[in-house]
């Protein structure tokens, strides 16, 4: 019997942060102004899940990747032109609301629902992965409760790290306050793992690793079950952007010592 | 019917044109296989492109390791192997020329000499990708695609080595030094060839280990010409030489190197035929690179395209932000516009983003027509050969043949199907050779026009889009590297043919019978358009096309004052003009048959269901703006073109329609009020009225004044559209940050 990994890694769209996010109250509930126009990227903390998914997959010999994703069909089409070259996997997709405002037992009940039905996959084999938080409104909840419908009892939240032993099993490193981490030991599959930032790069866009995804992406788009807004019985009495203005510099591929450096200076005033 | 005039509150636009605009807007929708080099090649761009420029690696022309760093992160984007056939390691099939636009587009986004990095890489593989034989297709291509997990090979990187030091030769001249002549020739062995060849501003030279030079025989054992490759493995001297001092596109690495190699027969591009103990090249070196460049000029024109468009949202954002110091509230205009308050600058930026979309509306059409033309030419060659048909002269003769079935297919295929004899439309359609020399036509004008146009319109108009940031403008942390940009237009205006060179060759080629019966088409097109859709300028646009149109056709046959004849070769400062209107037209619609596009297939997106109507309204309005602006060019250089060979009526002995003062008084008794009507006089003694001569009447220009009039009158609305389209600048939803570091 193989001891790879089935890693369902739960990760979908949110806009790009650095667009204008303006919450506005529309006739059927919250959004963003002007939503459905604004670019979307993965949601960073999702992104993280599949990089690291990717990496465990290509180390653990058998194991193999799929990531399920909830959004407007032609949204997460236009994603998988970006994502679906970061990393081999296969696609489920589900069309539906990827809005903040979504309910996200709706959202975790749509999302069980599919992975239950992906063919071939071995739940005793499972790994769910995803984001421990999201760059859309943040509950926090949607990958914990994925697990309880699936029946996934072993959950590890911010997770930063997975280093698979020899027999199945594996070492987890959460972090917990104060920056220090919990270490912890899984006796194996299956587990919830909800990723921090975990420790790999963004891999480069590779347009063959792409194209080998996209031909089960565009089936997996055309046969993506419907599952609408996910509001729930979710009510919002009013949306606003938070009082704090946002100061957005964006520094990319810069060195941990000089992040540590500029928040140091910083925290000193 | 929609009233472009009305007044009332029309949808406008609401965030900047995204990729599903942009994918309809150029024709790639369903191709996904280019979306995803896009995304590749953006990635690229705003990753570590902009981290160099952002860290100062312009500051150096040495290749750095820092700029090395570049070329592995393109092998790891599957930048490299873009231009590559999946025979050899490729993976998009079929013609790359939109591909290759794409990336350079997005790369020039951010910093042109990345581009012309990997534009150089393609360029020195053309020769061969063109001309090679199999065997040098396989090797070349083959190994330019970068070594994969376990392959123990040195990724191969070319350099296309034409230039050399001044006075020899550049993109346009036959006065070589490159030499090349029989090193060994022993019986029964392929001869060796010794190479001698010193390459000035030659791309990619720091770190090619190919180079493809150009050379010329200095042995009467070689004939005539021909492109050779290098390797830096072959006997011999191979100096990348000193990194040439160039100001702009310092992420690419050009050098002027020294070659002087001993290498096989075989490295001839094309192969080589032996005749009475001489070696003749299958391809002169002009026959290869007219090839090559036909294509590759095309992405430089993009280059510039990705430029005028990637400054659009620093300027307004810089616009928006400028007046926010001191105690401006939030919520008032001050604080929300600034800048934008002032009509000025939203109209100069309107200018700036038509002219882009314009650029880039050519430029990725002309890509597209050359991923059409490819095939068409290489099933060309494939029938020549199968005839026996060879040399220059027997293929003009073969064409000439052809010519008539060319036009009547044009005919036939701008009637309504129902009109046509569609039997006979068919058959012209499925005869390669008449699609050929139709499709030829046009990348005839449109390769040139695209490289004249966006690099030589769009490095004047990056200045306007420099000066709209005011002194923020020319500094190097300006958002969007503007100024590093305006600079870098310079260059993609100069290299692979200078604006002369490309207007050299409109000069011959926009009068090509088979050309001008397709723009006489057009004409007709833009006016259908106009018919349905009056907002787009096209109707503008059609009168500026007739009156280019009735000026070529009168330059042709005309002479000047002193009986000279106006067209030809020589006489640049007629045909160049006239290549430089044409381009115009060319540009202004392309934008609008985009928008068109857009419009159409818009609504099948519903990701763009709920900003349509206002994009389209925006882009419609930048059309408008920018045929109106192409008509005035076409204008002013069409009437000093038909007028200003003429000479000046003068007062003396000159003047047809002249009345001396007795004569006119003398009628006016007989016909009264005769002498109240507007007549040249001369007075007795010879005074006349303050001006230098009696006004100008040329017969027979009755139709050019006709269409001068119209076309005045035909801009009407157009100022209306450049206001619109400036209150939505003050309206579109931008991103809070650029999303590349400066």
């Amino acid at each position: 019997m193989s001891n790879g990994y089935h890693i369902v890694v739960c990760g979908s769209l949110v806009p790009d942060p650095l667009q204008t996010l303006e919450p506005v109250m529309a006739p059927d509930g919250p959004g963003l102004k002007n939503e459905a126009m604004l670019p979307s990227v993965l949601d960073p903390w999702a992104a993280h899940a599949l990089y690291e998914a990717a990496h465990l997959a290509k180390r653990v010999p058998d194991s193999k990747v799929w990531l399920a994703s909830l959004g407007p069909k032609p949204k997460l089409q236009q994603l998988m032109m970006a994502v679906a070259q970061k990393a081999p996997f296969e696609f489920v997709a589900i069309d539906g609301s990827a809005s903040g405002f979504a309910d996200s037992f709706e959202t975790a009940q749509a999302l069980a629902k599919a992975i239950q039905s992906i063919p071939g996959l071995d739940r005793d084999r499972m790994l769910l992965f995803g984001g421990c938080s999201s760059a859309s409104r943040d509950a926090g909840t949607t990958l914990s409760m994925v697990g309880a419908l699936l029946g996934v009892e072993d959950q590890f939240l911010a997770v930063d790290e997975i280093e698979p032993d020899a027999d199945g099993g594996f070492r987890v490193k959460e972090r917990v306050e104060g920056a220090q981490y919990l270490v912890s030991r899984c006796a194996g599959a299956p587990a919830v793992l909800a990723w921090a930032t975990g420790n790999l790069p963004e891999p480069p866009n590779n347009p063959q690793i792409g194209m080998a995804n996209m031909r089960g992406i565009l089936p997996a788009l055309a046969k993506a079950p419907s599952v609408g807004a996910l509001r729930g019985g979710l009510r919002f009495e009013s949306v606003e952007t938070p009082s704090q203005r946002r100061e957005t510099r964006v520094v990319k591929d810069a060195g941990v010592e000089e992040i540590a450096r500029e928040l140091a200076e910083w925290i000193r005033g | 019917m929609t009233d472009p005039n009305s007044g009332a509150t029309k949808p406008t636009l609401k965030t900047l044109p995204g990729d599903d605009v942009r994918q309809i807007l150029w024709r790639y929708a369903d191709r996904y296989d280019l979306q995803m080099v896009q995304q590749a090649a953006r990635s690229v761009a705003r990753g570590i492109v902009a981290r160099l420029v952002a860290d100062g690696a312009r500051h150096t022309h040495e290749w750095t390791p820092e700029k090395q760093k570049l070329l592995e992160a393109m092998d790891e984007a599957g930048l490299t192997a873009v231009a590559i056939d999946p025979e050899h390691g490729g993976y998009i099939p079929g013609p790359k020329n939109l591909a290759l636009a794409l990336v350079a587009f997005e790369l020039s986004w951010v910093d042109a000499g990345a581009a012309t990095a990997t534009l150089a890489g393609n360029l020195a593989l053309a020769p061969i990708h063109e001309r090679g034989t199999p065997e040098q297709v396989a090797r070349y291509m083959g190994g330019a695609v970068p070594a994969g997990p376990g392959e123990d090979r040195r990724t191969l990187r070319g350099a296309f080595a034409l230039t050399e030091p001044i006075p020899f030769v550049g993109v346009d001249t036959n006065t070589m030094a490159g030499r090349v002549r029989v090193a060994e020739w022993k019986d029964g062995e392929e001869p060796m060839l010794h190479v001698d060849k010193r390459g000035r501003f030659i791309t990619n030279a720091a770190f090619a280990n190919f180079a493809c030079a150009a050379v010329a025989s200095d042995d009467a054992r070689i004939k005539g010409s021909c492109m050779v490759i290098l390797e830096d493995t072959d006997e011999g001297v191979w100096d990348p030489g000193s990194p040439t001092l160039k100001l702009v596109h310092q992420l690419s690495a050009t050098n002027d190197p020294i070659y002087s190699l001993k290498v096989p027969a075989s490295r001839i591009i094309g192969g080589y035929t032996i005749q009475d103990g001489v070696i003749v090249p299958n391809y002169s070196h002009s026959e290869v690179i007219e090839a090559v460049f036909r294509r590759t000029r095309v992405t430089v024109g993009l280059m510039t395209a990705a430029k005028l468009l990637s400054a659009v949202e620093p300027i307004i954002r810089y616009h928006r932000q400028r007046f926010r110091g001191g105690q401006p509230q939030p919520g008032s205009s001050r604080y929300e516009l600034g800048i934008q308050q002032r009509e000025d600058a939203l109209h100069r930026l309107i200018d700036v983003w038509a002219t882009g979309e314009a650029a880039a509306s050519l430029g990725f059409y002309t890509a597209r027509l050359f991923d059409e033309f490819d095939p068409l030419e290489r099933e060309k060659d494939r029938l020549l050969q199968e005839r026996g048909i060879k040399g220059a002269r027997a293929q003009m003769k073969a064409f000439a043949a052809v010519k008539d079935a060319a036009l009547e297919f044009i005919r036939l295929e701008h009637l309504p199907e129902q009109k046509r004899d569609s039997a006979r439309y068919e058959e012209l359609k499925a005869d390669s050779l008449v699609q050929f020399a139709v499709k030829d036509a046009l990348s005839q004008v449109f390769c040139p026009a695209t490289k004249l146009w966006n690099t030589g319109v769009g490095a004047n108009t990056m200045r306007e889009a420099v000066s709209l940031m005011g002194g923020y403008g020319i500094t190097e942390d300006c958002p969007g590297f503007l100024g590093q940009k305006w600079m870098d237009a310079q260059l993609e205006a100069t290299y692979e043919g200078p604006e002369a060179v490309q207007r050299r060759q409109l000069t011959v080629t926009m009068v090509n019978e088979l050309f001008l019966a397709q723009f006489r088409h057009w004409i007709r097109q833009m006016r259908q358009i106009a018919s349905r859709k009056p907002g787009t300028g096209a109707c503008t646009l059609a009168t500026a096309m007739e009156l280019w149109l009735w000026t070529i056709e009168f330059l042709q046959s005309a002479q000047d004052a002193h009986g000279e004849t106006l067209y030809h070769g020589q006489r640049q400062g007629v045909a160049f003009p006239m290549a430089d209107a044409l381009s115009w037209l060319l540009a202004s619609r392309q934008q609008i048959l985009d928008v068109l596009e857009l419009e159409d297939k818009g609504g099948h997106n519903p990701l763009l269901a709920d900003g349509l109507e206002g994009t389209v309204a925006f882009l419609t309005d930048l059309c408008h703006v920018m045929a109106a602006r192409a008509s005035g060019e076409v204008g002013r250089i069409t009437a000093e073109l038909v007028y200003g060979y003429q000479r000046h009526p003068s007062w003396d002995g000159d003047c047809d329609s002249c009345f001396k003062a007795s004569e006119l008084e003398a009628v006016a008794s007989l016909v009264p009020g005769f002498d109240s009507s507007p007549l040249e006089v001369i007075q007795d003694d010879g005074g006349h009225a303050d001006k230098a001569g009696p006004c100008v009447r040329f017969p027979g220009m009755e139709r050019f004044r006709a269409l001068r009039l119209k076309l005045d009158g035909c801009l009407t609305g157009c100022r209306l559209a450049k206001d619109r389209a400036a209150e939505a600048l003050t309206q579109v939803m931008i991103p809070e940050a650029l999303d590349y570091p400066r």
